[in-house]
Parts: structure tokens; C-alpha cells; sequence
């Protein structure tokens, strides 16, 4: 009892740097006014203030229900939420003036459609905050989850194209003028049935083994599980035409079966599938076509996106091209925000906001922004280790880990680094399903970051004997063990 | 399960080194490239953030920039349309420039080292001072007889061409080639604008984008006589000398006869050289080239222009439109001897004698300026932004093909031409005129080319005007009438006086 009173909540410290976050979005917000409008208008720090009484209340709910979560996370999180909103109101401000039309009000166009996004995502992750007291009561409804997330991902791929497609990848269902991406919901459903499912047989994974090159291999018959993963992701890299959802999914569970078996091996044969996959659908797209094409389409444009059969084709590479060429002008500096041309690039709202935004804040800007999103991911990865539980181990691993793979794959794909697949950018992207659900994400994180820092005899839930107490039980969590 | 959570962050730190060193990648060492790219609309955008300078002739402005509300902000126009296309040709946005448009392009976009005073001090006053003009030698009179008279010829001839040039400073008056294009949507923002008219234009069998002016040769027929004629006054006879003509003239070692364009052009023995000139003797002048002999009359066609690969017409400081190289012909056998078929052939302007219509013009302008030939330039003078002066064509003798007196002697046979031969229908009132007709024969069962090369002196006795006019395949016999008549019309309106 006489340590708690040594352990901080850190709360105020949240608070200061979520102060700093706000202040830094106001400022990038009268930069792109000065730059667009050649003058600041007075009300140019509404949408940074709006955004800070969101993230006050957040805060606020964090205090009550989460005293000791990471107090890094709601901060650096609202910094890119913020400059989000900031950055597409620009978009809306630059597409005004082009047409000679009144600049938009802070609620118009697509940043104040954001806005309205972001506290939409917040309340979501408030009563997250608020119903789920205990990250452990997740794992009754494992099953449930799993079953939920399967289905989220299928949806798409089996719903005509006419409601699923948009630019060439079927992840989508289209109702009117609303549209979701139930793929980024299901993120949280499978990472929680993974987490549950493996917590269950790890023993099993990770004991019965045959030894070859010096490498503990699973036994044939243990392989069931990943192959089973292995073929969905490639059912949806074909069906819903997506590398980077595919590679996501497949990474979240090599990484969670990983960090459940602690076996390397699991990581050599899940790299070997995954690429085995890739080069397979390269393969037969090229000599098969089909459903396999866009695979095979994508990585020639990445290929060789400067060469002109490849830009002028439909669906080839002029949006990479163009991509690059923003980046490019940015340099080192960039041009300022506001002062750039991202409206050259296409879909810079979504999938290409992170090259729109290069333009502008230049190669130095863009490298703090990976800092961030790196500063998020490890953030969670640490909650992951500080977590007592193999649960909320595997929980907070597997999602600050996706979240990590997920800045990588659409990155990388916009920066030319590997073949471009259409994702959202986390919390950047304009789009209420990435919002919500990453924000769902981030409160899963700090609902287990709290319980990574609570001091193990706090509350009187869990005030039990010995220093050293085993891992919490799961609910109906019987582990096989299997002696070899 | 720690151990591998920590690993699990190492990886994810090595992803995101890879995304920062390929970041560097981009915006640090490939930056310059991709800022330039020709695929970054942002360089355009730049370049269309200030106006582009106006190319103008006679006060008219030909080629002009309009500001617009997109993204690009000036749009640029052609007013005349067709009439000037093939000159100024046009600025697209997404491809390279032609004409005048292209070989202009750095002091039109102000981007000159020319103006390099303007671009200075836009730094200190913010503004954005639009591109320099070009003032073309082009007289609009001229330019729009020319264009009326080809476009509107009585023989409904679609395809043909014809150049006016100030024989004494070497200034193109007119220049039009037929068909033409319409060069506004080319330069539209729109890419399907642009993609749909090129592609119409590229496609079209008449080939209206090309400038059969000076980027086309064709066989020049009888008008090579001039030339013929002029390499024998160089070798001594004069033009009252006789040559030997009649109906018929079979060239050492052949089989085919040359014969004359009817039984009532030279049927006697003996014409004078004039003679032979007026009527467009074709038995006299095909032996008078065997006579002479292929290096002979290889020798005075280069003289005169031919095989000169390199000229422009544009910029006499250089740049300008690329003229096409007027070519003999081998005129030799497989052994490497001359084939004198060939050369009889050649000397009446047909077998592999080919000759744009700029060359014509340019020899009808050696012979009136007493044998000095100008170097032809379109570019009168580059004003800035504010119009101030910067650069004034200055003229420049490009060759002198033959002496004055051979150069007199030719007017008198070409004068006799316009007065009392083929080229009767070039007369024009107040203004003396020589030249020479042409008619060419250039594929079995096709119509006939029809030429005209011809000069004019105004009553001063100063050469005002030299013009060649090519109509192909013009149908209903004596093709080289109809381009006398559109000479004689526009060597008048160029003559006229006044800077239009």
C-alpha cells in the first residue's frame, strides 16, 4: 500500500503535451491560411480549439476510468489527428480558390467533415474507455469477435463490385454517398480472437516441435491454424484485390503467434508463405490474369513508374508518378504548408495524404511524422511487455504492431518503396471507418497501458498475495500442455 | 513473451529506417530530378503563372495569352487561327512546342537570358512581368492574299504552299501551307482537348500539321530551268545564245525520248537560250544539261541553296524553323558514272530533283538581288514586356550563287517569261515581274504539281518582293497557270508599301 502513493499518474503531463499538440495544430493552421489567403483570418484557431475540447474530454475520461494509461498516446494521436484536419481543410480551402468560390467554412468540405469524424471516433473510444474496464472481459467474446472479424473481411470481397470497388480494390460497402471500410474494424475483432485463441494453444505451438537446421519446426498438424490465416489473406488479396490488407492481416498473425510461441520459426515460415504467396499471384497474374492482374499490374507499375507506357496506361502509374513528383518538389524543407500543389497528386485526401503533406512539410516534417506514428507503436509494444497478462500481451503487441506494419505498407507504397496497395494512413487519411477504428485501437492500448502501469496490489480487484503472482487467468482458458 | 515483443519493435524500427532512408531517397537525392520531371505539372503551373509574350505581325497579335480562372492561369490563344498555324505553330501543355512557339519558347516564357533585367527586378517588385514579344517580318497583306488565293484557288486544289521573302534583307513576307489547322485547341488546358484534335490532325491523310513550305520537297519541274540557265551563262553563253531544241531529245545510252509538253513548244532546231526559257523548252534544256554536265549543274544548285541541311528560318541569332535540304539527286549509274538519262532528267526538274518551296523563293531572291542571297528569317525584332527594344534582325547575306551580271542576264529570260511566255499570268499592274513556271510529274496517273517562282520590282527599280508558289496535283492541265495567277497576287500585296 505505501508504494502507491510513488506512482505517478502522469495525467498532468498528458494534459501539457496535449497542450503543446493543439498549439502546434493552430500554428500549422494560420501557416496555411498566410500561405493561401495571404492574410490569417481572426477565427483561424476555431478548428485547433475545437479539436482541443474533444481531446480535453477524452482526457478527462482517461482520468476517471484509465488514471495510469500512457500519457504519450492521446497527445502524439491528436497531434496527427490534428494536422489531418488541418491538412484537408487546406484541400478545401485550395479547391475553393481554384473555383472562385468563398472559402469554406470550418465545418464544410472535407475537413469539417473530419472534424465531425474525429468526435465521433472519440466517443467511440470513450465508452470504450468506459464499458470495457478490464481489457481481460474482451476474451469471453473471443469467439464472437473472431466469427465478426471474418465476416467484416469477406463482406466486401463478396458483395458486387458495382458497391465493393473503388479504384480497383474491393474493401468497401457503398451505400449512397456513405461508405465504410469494414476491413479496419476488423482489425480489432481478429487481433482479439487471435490474441484469445493463441493464449489457448501456445503450449501447443510452441512445445510439440521437430528440430531441423538447427530450428525448433512445428509438427505438421500444429500448422493448421496459420495455413488457415495464410489462404484467407491470399482469398483477399485476390478477391478484394489488396496487397497492403492482406499483408496486414497476415503480419498481425505471424507477429501475435510469434509473441505467444516465442519461436522464430513461426516468423521464418510465415515470411517464406507470405512471399511465397506474393511472388505466386506476380506469377500468375502475369501469365494467368484474371483476378490476379491488379496484383500483377501494381508491381510493375512499381517496377518501373517512370516509364511511359506504364504512366499512360489506365491504372498505371501516374498516380505513384505524381506521388513522387510532390514528394520530390517538397525536398528537404518543403514548400510550407499551404504554399504547395497537392492537389496535383490524386486521391490526396486518402490514400495519398501523407505524399500531399510531403510537399509542404518537406522531408523534415515528414520524418517527425514517422517519429510520432514510431513513438505511438512503441508506446503500445511497451504497454504490451508492462501488461501481466499473455492476453493483453498479445492484444496490445498484435495492434501496436499493425498499426506500425499499416504506416509501413502505405508509406512505403506512396514513397515508391514497395508495390503501392490502397490503405488509409492512421488517423491522417479523411474517412470516418480508419478514424474510428484506430481510435478504437488506441483506446484498447490505453485501457492495457493502464493496466501495464497500475501498481500490481492497487485496487482492490486485484489486490493478491505474493509479489510475484502468476499470470491473471483467462475466462475458460484451459491450457493444453503436451510434454514432448 | 517479452523477448519477442521487444523484437517485434526492433522490426518495426528497421521498417521505419527503411521508409526514412527511401523518404531521403525522394526528397533529398531525386529531388531536383522529380521538381523538373516533364511529368510535374508543377513546373507547368509556374510556367503559366506569368503571361507568355505575344507573337504579332503588322500590329496584329498572332499569338496571345488569356487569363483564365484554372489552375493554369493563362491560357494561350491563336486569333487567326489557320492562317499563321504553320509559322507560329502552337504551345500545348503536355508536349513539346512547334513553330515559332517552340523556337521562341525561352524569351516568350520570359525565361531569356535576354530578359534576364525584367526577371531581376520582379525580385525587388513582386510582380510576375509577363514573357517578351516577337515581332514577325510577316506582312499581313501578303499573309492573307497568300491564304485567300491558295485556299480559294480556282482549281479546288486542297493541297499546296507558297513564301513571300523581301528579296533584299531576306525578310519572309508571307508564308502559308494548305491544308491548315486550327491551333486553339491544341493549346487548351484540357488534356482530352488536345488529345482528340492531335489525333485528328495526326491522322488526317492530307497532313495538315505539316509545313509543305519548308519541311516538304517536292520535284520542281521546269522552274530547275532557272537554274539550268544559269550555269550556262556562268560557262560563257549569253542569253542569246542558240541551244539546240526540237520535239525530241533521246539522251546518250537510253531508250525514252524527252519530249516537250506539247508539239507546239520549240519544235525548231535552234532557240535562243531565252527563247527556251520563255516557252519552257524541255528538249532544250535536257540536252543543255547533258552539255553541261552533271557536276556542272550539281555545282550551281548547291550554289544556290541546295544540299544545306542546317538552315532555319527563323531567329537570325540562330533557331527558327528547320528547313527541309532541296536535293539533285545522285545522277550516276551503279558503276558510280554519270547516268546521263538521269542527268537530262534532272535538268528539266524531274527523275530525283526535289526542292521546297522556301528554295524556290530563295532562288527567284538571289537573281533580283543582283545575286546575293539573303539569309530568310521570320523574327523582325524581340521587344520586352514593356516593348523596350532588345533585338533588331540585322540582315545577313547568306551565299551569292552567281554574279550580278548573271543575275541580269536571268531577269531578262524571266522577265521575258511573265511578259510573253508561261508565266503570263503573273502580270500585275505597276509592278515588274519575272519568273518561271513549273509543272511536275510526280507518280504515274497523278496530277501534276504546279510551280511558280517569281520576283517583282517596283517602279523605283527596287526588288520589293520574291514568291514561290508550289499547288499539288492540280487537276485541268497547265497546273503552273493557276500558281503564276496566286504569285503574281501576292508578290502585289507584298509590294505595297508602307511596314504594312
Amino acid at each position: 500500500m505505501s508504494r502507491i502513493p510513488g506512482v505517478k499518474t502522469r495525467r498532468n503531463a498528458e494534459l501539457g503535451l496535449l497542450g503543446f499538440a493543439m498549439v502546434l495544430v493552430a500554428i500549422y493552421g494560420a501557416t496555411v491560411e498566410a500561405n493561401q489567403l495571404d492574410s490569417i483570418s481572426p477565427s483561424f484557431w476555431v478548428p485547433a480549439a475545437l479539436l482541443s475540447v474533444l481531446f480535453f474530454c477524452l482526457h478527462l475520461v482517461v482520468r476517471f476510468t484509465a488514471p495510469y494509461a500512457d500519457p504519450v498516446l492521446i497527445p502524439a494521436v491528436a497531434l496527427i489527428n490534428g494536422l489531418g484536419v488541418g491538412f484537408l481543410r487546406r484541400l478545401d480551402i485550395a479547391r475553393a480558390l481554384a473555383r472562385d468560390e468563398p472559402v469554406p467554412g470550418i465545418f464544410a468540405g472535407t475537413g469539417g467533415r473530419q472534424l465531425a469524424w474525429t468526435l465521433a471516433s472519440l466517443i467511440l473510444a470513450a465508452v470504450l474507455l468506459v464499458v470495457v474496464r478490464d481489457h481481460k472481459s474482451v476474451s469471453r467474446y473471443a469467439y464472437t469477435l473472431g466469427l465478426i472479424g471474418i465476416v467484416l473481411v469477406m463482406i466486401p470481397a463478396v458483395l458486387p463490385s458495382s458497391i465493393s470497388e473503388v479504384n480497383g480494390a474491393k474493401l468497401w460497402i457503398r451505400i449512397g454517398s456513405f461508405s465504410i471500410q469494414p476491413g479496419e474494424f476488423a482489425k480489432l475483432a481478429l487481433v482479439s480472437f487471435f490474441a484469445y485463441y493463441l493464449v489457448r494453444k501456445r503450449e501447443v505451438l510452441s512445445l510439440a516441435s521437430r528440430r531441423f537446421l538447427g530450428v525448433d519446426f512445428p509438427r505438421g498438424r500444429d500448422l493448421g491454424p496459420v495455413v488457415t490465416v495464410w489462404l484467407l489473406s491470399l482469398l483477399v488479396l485476390v478477391f478484394e484485390k489488396d496487397l497492403g490488407t492482406a499483408l496486414l492481416y497476415f503480419g498481425l498473425f505471424v507477429v501475435t503467434l510469434y509473441v505467444a510461441t516465442e519461436r522464430a520459426s513461426w516468423l521464418i515460415i510465415g515470411l517464406l508463405l507470405f512471399f511465397g504467396g506474393v511472388y505466386l499471384a506476380y506469377v500468375l497474374g502475369a501469365s494467368v490474369g484474371g483476378p490476379f492482374a491488379n496484383f500483377y499490374d501494381r508491381a510493375e507499375v512499381w517496377l518501373d513508374p517512370f516509364d511511359s507506357d506504364q504512366y499512360e496506361r489506365i491504372g498505371g502509374s501516374y498516380q505513384l508518378v505524381q506521388s513522387l513528383l510532390g514528394l520530390g518538389t517538397g525536398g528537404l524543407f518543403g514548400t510550407g504548408p499551404g504554399a504547395g500543389s497537392p492537389l496535383l497528386v490524386p486521391e490526396v485526401r486518402t490514400d495519398f495524404i501523407f505524399a500531399g503533406m510531403g510537399e509542404e512539410i518537406g522531408l523534415f516534417g515528414l520524418t517527425t511524422l514517422l517519429v510520432v506514428y514510431l513513438l505511438i507503436v512503441e508506446r503500445g509494444l511497451r504497454a504490451a511487455i508492462g501488461v501481466r497478462d499473455s492476453f493483453g500481451k498479445l492484444v496490445a503487441g498484435g495492434l501496436a504492431f499493425t498499426l506500425g506494419l499499416q504506416v509501413f505498407v502505405i508509406v512505403g507504397g506512396i514513397s515508391g518503396l514497395i508495390p503501392l496497395t490502397g490503405q488509409t494512413t492512421p488517423f491522417l487519411s479523411a474517412g470516418g471507418s480508419s478514424l474510428m477504428a484506430n481510435w478504437l485501437l488506441i483506446a484498447m492500448l490505453l485501457r492495457i497501458s493502464d493496466a501495464a502501469r497500475r501498481p500490481a496490489s492497487g485496487g482492490p480487484a486485484e489486490r493478491s498475495a505474493g509479489p510475484k503472482q502468476p499470470p491473471a487467468q483467462l475466462h475458460g482458458a484451459m491450457t493444453e500442455v503436451i510434454k514432448p | 513473451m517479452n523477448a519477442p515483443l521487444r523484437k517485434a519493435g526492433v522490426v518495426l524500427l528497421v521498417l521505419f529506417g527503411l521508409l526514412f532512408a527511401n523518404l531521403n531517397w525522394v526528397q533529398a537525392y531525386k529531388a531536383d530530378d522529380y521538381r523538373t520531371s516533364d511529368y510535374n505539372r508543377r513546373v507547368q503551373v509556374a510556367e503559366y503563372e506569368r503571361p507568355r509574350g505575344v507573337l504579332e505581325a503588322g500590329g496584329k497579335a498572332l499569338a496571345q495569352s488569356k487569363l483564365t480562372d484554372g489552375t493554369l492561369k493563362y491560357l494561350r490563344t491563336y486569333p487567326e487561327k489557320l492562317k499563321y498555324a504553320h509559322v507560329i505553330g502552337y504551345k500545348p501543355v503536355n508536349n513539346a512546342e512547334t513553330g515559332l512557339e517552340r523556337s521562341e519558347d525561352d524569351f516568350l516564357a520570359g525565361t531569356s537570358d535576354k530578359l534576364f533585367a525584367d526577371r531581376l527586378s520582379d525580385m525587388f517588385t513582386g510582380d510576375n512581368t509577363g514573357g517578351g514579344n516577337v515581332i514577325l517580318s510577316l506582312k499581313t497583306k501578303a499573309q492573307d492574299v497568300a491564304w485567300k488565293e491558295l485556299t480559294q484557288n480556282e482549281r479546288g486544289v486542297k493541297k499546296g504552299a507558297a513564301i513571300a521573302m523581301d528579296p533584299r534583307t531576306g525578310a519572309i513576307q508571307a508564308m502559308v501551307s494548305m491544308p491548315s489547322y486550327d491551333p486553339n485547341p491544341l493549346a487548351s488546358h484540357d488534356e482530352d482537348t488536345f488529345d482528340k484534335a492531335f489525333d485528328k490532325l495526326n491522322d488526317d491523310r492530307d497532313k495538315p500539321l505539316l509545313n509543305r513550305g519548308i519541311a516538304d520537297t517536292k520535284p520542281p519541274g521546269s522552274t530547275y530551268k532557272v537554274l539550268i540557265a544559269a550555269a550556262a551563262l556562268q560557262a560563257g553563253r549569253t542569253p542569246e545564245t542558240s541551244i539546240k531544241a526540237g520535239p525530241s531529245y533521246t539522251a546518250p545510252g537510253t531508250g525514252t525520248p524527252i519530249r516537250n509538253s506539247s508539239p507546239g513548244v520549240c519544235p525548231e532546231d535552234q532557240r535562243t537560250l531565252k527563247e527556251a526559257l520563255t516557252e519552257s523548252c524541255n528538249t532544250g534544256f535536257a540536252r543543255l544539261g547533258v552539255d553541261l554536265g552533271a557536276d556542272a549543274v550539281k555545282k550551281i544548285s548547291q550554289d544556290f541553296g541546295f544540299g544545306q541541311t542546317d538552315l532555319t528560318v527563323g531567329n537570325l541569332r540562330g533557331g527558327g524553323l528547320p528547313v527541309a535540304s532541296s536535293d539533285t539527286g545522285p545522277m550516276t549509274n551503279p558503276d558510280g558514272g554519270v547516268d546521263r538519262a538521269a542527268l537530262a532528267q534532272s535538268s528539266i526538274g524531274q527523275r530525283d530533283v526535289r526542292m521546297t518551296v522556301l528554295q524556290g523563293t530563295m532562288i527567284a531572291a538571289a537573281i533580283a538581288n543582283d545575286g546575293k542571297q539573303m539569309r530568310p528569317y521570320l523574327v523582325q525584332q524581340l521587344l520586352s514586356a514593356e516593348r523596350r527594344p532588345i533585338y533588331n534582325a540585322d540582315p545577313q547575306v547568306l551565299r551569292t550563287p552567281v554574279s550580278s551580271q548573271v543575275a541580269g542576264d536571268l531577269r531578262e529570260m524571266m522577265d521575258s517569261v511573265v511578259e510573253n511566255g508561261t508565266g503570263r499570268a503573273a502580270q500585275a499592274e505597276g509592278l515588274k515581274i519575272g519568273g518561271k513556271t513549273g509543272t511536275a510529274d510526280n507518280a504515274e496517273g497523278a496530277e501534276p504539281h504546279g510551280w511558280f517562282l517569281a520576283y517583282a520590282f517596283n517602279d523605283k527599280g527596287e526588288p520589293v518582293s520574291s514568291v514561290c508558289v508550289m499547288l499539288e496535283n492540280v487537276p485541268g492541265g497547265h497546273a503552273s497557270a493557276e500558281a503564276a495567277r496566286i504569285a503574281g497576287l501576292i508578290l502585289k500585296a507584298a509590294a505595297g508599301g508602307g511596314r504594312d
